[in-house]
C-alpha cells in the first residue's frame, strides 16, 4: 500500500513535444483514481512514467516515502495490467502468474500457492497449465489481472485494460476490476478514453487534455461541476449542453431566456446537462424537437434553442413529439463558463 | 477453415504442374541420374560405363581422403552455424537497443549480404594472402605464421571466418525482425516482472525468438553444408593438395577434376541421405520445443 506523489512531473520527448505539462497531485493510500482524457492527451505518458516504462524529463515522483524517478520498473514495486494483456505467449497461465515471483527468490511452493491462491480467486484454476492463446479474451485479461495481484504490490497500474473486449464483458470486467481493487486495498491508476469507465470505477478522475490535468475530483463533482468547458463536454453521454449566454443587469440570458443569475455584465457560455432540462408546458424555454433518440429507458431530444443546438434526456413515461416543445431547466443545474478560457466561473 | 473447390479436376493439376515440373526436372531427375551412376564405373572419356554394385560404396567408405572430408564438413558445418548465428544474435540484440543512428548501424551491417559467395571467397583471399593479407599480417604479430592454402588448420579458419562474415548480414536481418515482432507491451511487462536484463533476455526475448532461430538453424546448415562452395572454391583454388574440403566441394573435386563420376556420384548419394535425415531430424526433435505465436 502506498501513497503516490506527483511534483511539477513533466515528459518532453527528443523531438520537443512535451507530452505532459508540469503536473502535480497526490494519490492516497488505497485509492482508485482514473486518469481519463482523450486520444493523445498525456494519459498513457503519465501512467507510464509512474510505470517506470517512460523517463521523467523533470519533477519528482515518489510511490510511498521513496522517490523514483531513477529506480528500474521492476524495483518499484508496482504491477501493471496493459491493454493488449502483454501475457508471455510461450509460457502456461501458472507460469505468466509466477514469473514475476520467481524473480524475486520466492522458494517455489510459495508460488505455486500464490499461484493457486490467485487464480482460485480469478476462477482460472481449470486453465493454469494452458498457453494464453488457447484462453479467450475475457480470460486473458483474468491472467493478467492475476500476474498483478499475485505480486502483492503497493500500487496497480492499468493501461486501458479493457479496450480489447466487446462490451458486455468490458460492463463485466469493470465490476470485477473495481470488486477486486476494493478487497484488496491496493492503490491503483486506471487509464482510459471512456468516461462510463471513469465516472463507474473512480474514486477520483482525473481529467486530462493537451498534456494538461483540466479538472481532479470525484466523480460527481466532475460531472456536475466540471473545469471547463472541455470536461463538460469530455465527460457525459451526450455531453453537457454548452450554450452562448449573456450577463446583463444580474441576470443570465440565453436568447430570451433568462436563465440564471451573474453579477457582471459579460457574455458567456452556458453549460446545462440534457438531463437538467425538463419538459413544461409552462416553462421559459422553448424548444424546436428535429430528431428523437429511442434508447429503451429514456430518449433523447435534438433541437434547438434560438438557433443553438440542445440535447435534452427525457424519460421513457413522457410523450414526445418532434416540433416546438416548452421546457424548463432545473434550479441549481447551470455551469457558468468564460467565453475565452472555458473556465468555470 | 474454408475449404475451396474447383470445378474441374485436372485444373489444379495444372496449376501444380509448373512447379511439379521444376522440381522434376532439376531435383528428381539429376537425383535419379546420380543414384544410378554411382552402381557404374564411368570411363573417364564418356566411352561407356560398367556395372560394379556397390564397389564405389565400399571405396569411398574405405578410403582416408573421404573420412577426413566429412569429419572436416562435421566441424566447418558447427562451427559455421554456431558462431554465424550467435555473432549475429548478439549483434542483433545490441542493434535493437541503439536509438540514435540506427539506420545506418543496421544498413552497415547488412552490407556483405550484397556480397556473392565467390567475391566473398576473393575478399578472404586478400585479407589471408600470404605476401600483404592484414589479418595475416595483424595475426602475425600475435606469433601466428599464417599459411594460406599451405597449412590445413590455417586454411579451415580463413574458410570458416569468410563463411560465418558472409552469413552474418543474413542471420541480422531475421534476428533484427524477430526481435522487432516481439510485442513492445510483453518486452515492457518482462521489465516490471524481472529487474535482470539477462534473465529477460533468456526467460521471455530468446524463447521468442525460437521460431526464428529454428528457421535459421536450418537454413545456415544447409549453407554451410552447400553454399559456402564458391567461397571454399575460390580459397582452394580446386587445388586440393593438403587443404580442408567439405563434402560437397569433394564430390566436385572427384567427379569433374579426378573424373571419377561414379564415385562423386557415391558420394551424392550419401549426401543426400545425410540430409534428408538431419532435415527429418530437425523438424521432429527441435520444432516440437518451439512455440510458434
Amino acid at each position: 500500500m502506498a501513497q503516490v506523489t506527483l511534483n511539477n512531473v513533466r515528459k518532453v520527448y527528443p523531438n520537443g513535444f512535451e507530452a505532459v505539462k508540469p503536473a502535480s497531485f497526490a494519490i492516497n493510500d488505497g485509492e482508485f483514481v482514473v486518469l481519463v482524457g482523450p486520444s493523445g492527451c498525456g494519459k498513457s505518458t503519465m501512467l507510464r512514467m509512474i510505470a517506470g516504462l517512460e523517463d521523467i524529463s523533470s519533477g519528482e515522483l515518489n510511490i510511498g516515502d521513496r522517490v523514483v524517478n531513477d529506480v528500474d520498473p521492476a524495483d518499484r514495486d508496482i504491477a501493471m495490467v496493459f491493454q493488449n494483456y502483454a501475457l508471455y505467449p510461450h509460457m502456461t497461465v501458472a507460469k505468466n502468474i509466477g514469473y514475476g515471483l520467481k524473480n524475486r527468490k520466492i522458494p517455489a511452493d510459495q508460488i505455486a500457492a500464490k499461484v493457486q491462491e490467485a487464480a482460485t480467486m480469478l476462477n482460472l484454476t481449470e486453465y493454469l497449465d494452458r498457453k494464453p492463446s488457447q484462453l479467450s479474451g475475457g480470460q486473458r485479461q483474468r491472467v493478467a489481472m492475476g500476474r498483478a495481484i499475485v505480486r502483492d504490490p503497493s500500487l496497480f497500474l492499468f493501461d486501458e485494460p479493457l479496450s480489447n473486449l466487446d462490451a458486455k464483458l468490458r460492463n463485466q470486467m469493470r465490476i470485477e476490476i473495481k470488486a477486486l481493487q476494493r478487497r484488496l486495498g491496493v492503490t491503483s491508476v486506471y487509464v482510459t478514453h471512456d468516461q462510463v469507465e471513469a465516472m463507474t470505477m473512480a474514486d477520483r478522475i482525473i481529467v486530462m487534455n493537451g498534456g494538461v490535468i483540466e479538472q481532479i475530483g470525484t466523480p460527481s463533482e466532475v460531472y456536475h461541476s466540471p473545469a471547463s468547458t472541455f470536461v463538460a463536454s469530455f465527460m457525459g453521454a451526450p455531453p453537457m449542453n454548452l450554450l452562448n449566454g449573456h450577463a446583463a443587469g444580474g441576470r443570465v440570458r440565453v436568447g430570451d431566456h433568462d436563465l440564471h443569475h451573474h453579477d457582471q455584465d459579460r457574455p458567456l457560455t452556458v453549460g446545462i446537462r440534457p438531463e437538467d432540462i425538463v419538459p413544461d408546458t409552462t416553462g421559459p424555454l422553448q424548444i424546436n424537437v428535429s430528431l428523437i433518440e429511442e434508447l429503451g429507458a429514456h430518449r433523447l431530444l435534438h433541437g434547438t434553442l434560438q438557433d443553438q443546438a440542445i440535447t435534452i434526456h427525457v424519460g421513457k413515461d413522457h410523450p414526445v413529439t418532434t416540433g416546438p416543445i416548452y421546457a424548463a431547466v432545473k434550479p441549481n443545474a447551470v455551469s457558468l463558463f468564460d467565453v475565452e478560457s472555458g473556465m468555470r466561473l | 477453415m474454408k475449404r475451396a473447390g474447383f470445378s474441374h479436376r485436372w485444373l489444379p493439376i495444372l496449376f501444380l504442374v509448373p512447379q511439379l515440373a521444376i522440381i522434376f526436372v532439376f531435383f528428381y531427375w539429376p537425383a535419379l541420374h546420380a543414384i544410378r551412376s554411382s552402381f557404374f564405373l564411368q570411363d573417364p572419356f564418356g566411352f561407356g560405363e560398367n556395372f560394379v554394385g556397390l564397389k564405389n560404396y565400399t571405396a569411398m567408405f574405405k578410403s582416408a581422403a573421404y573420412m577426413r572430408s566429412a569429419w572436416f564438413t562435421v566441424i566447418f558445418t558447427v562451427l559455421v552455424t554456431v558462431l554465424s548465428l550467435s555473432i549475429a544474435l548478439l549483434l542483433a540484440v545490441k542493434a535493437d537497443k541503439v536509438i540514435r543512428g540506427a539506420k545506418t548501424y543496421r544498413t552497415l551491417l547488412m552490407w556483405a549480404y550484397a556480397v556473392a559467395p565467390p567475391v566473398a571467397g576473393v575478399i578472404g583471399l586478400v585479407l589471408f594472402d600470404q605476401s600483404w593479407g592484414p589479418i595475416k599480417d595483424f595475426v602475425a604479430l600475435f606469433g601466428w605464421d599464417f599459411r594460406l592454402g599451405v597449412n590445413y588448420f590455417d586454411t579451415a579458419f580463413a574458410m570458416i571466418f569468410v563463411s560465418v562474415w558472409k552469413q552474418l548480414p543474413v542471420n541480422f536481418i531475421f534476428f533484427m525482425s524477430g526481435l522487432q515482432s516481439i510485442p513492445k507491451s510483453v518486452r515492457e511487462a518482462a521489465l516490471i516482472d524481472n529487474r535482470s536484463a539477462s534473465g529477460r533476455f533468456w526467460d521471455v526475448t530468446f524463447p521468442l525468438l525460437a521460431p526464428t532461430g529454428f528457421f535459421l538453424l536450418i537454413t545456415n546448415i544447409t549453407y554451410a553444408l552447400f553454399d559456402t562452395f564458391g567461397i571454399i572454391d575460390t580459397i582452394v583454388k580446386g587445388k586440393p593438395g593438403n587443404n580442408p574440403m567439405t563434402l560437397v566441394y569433394k564430390v566436385y573435386v572427384d567427379g569433374f577434376r579426378g573424373n571419377d563420376l561414379g564415385g562423386s556420384s557415391a558420394q551424392s548419394v550419401v549426401l543426400m541421405i545425410l540430409v534428408l535425415a538431419l532435415t527429418v531430424f530437425q523438424f521432429r526433435l527441435v520444432e516440437r520445443r518451439i512455440h510458434y505465436t
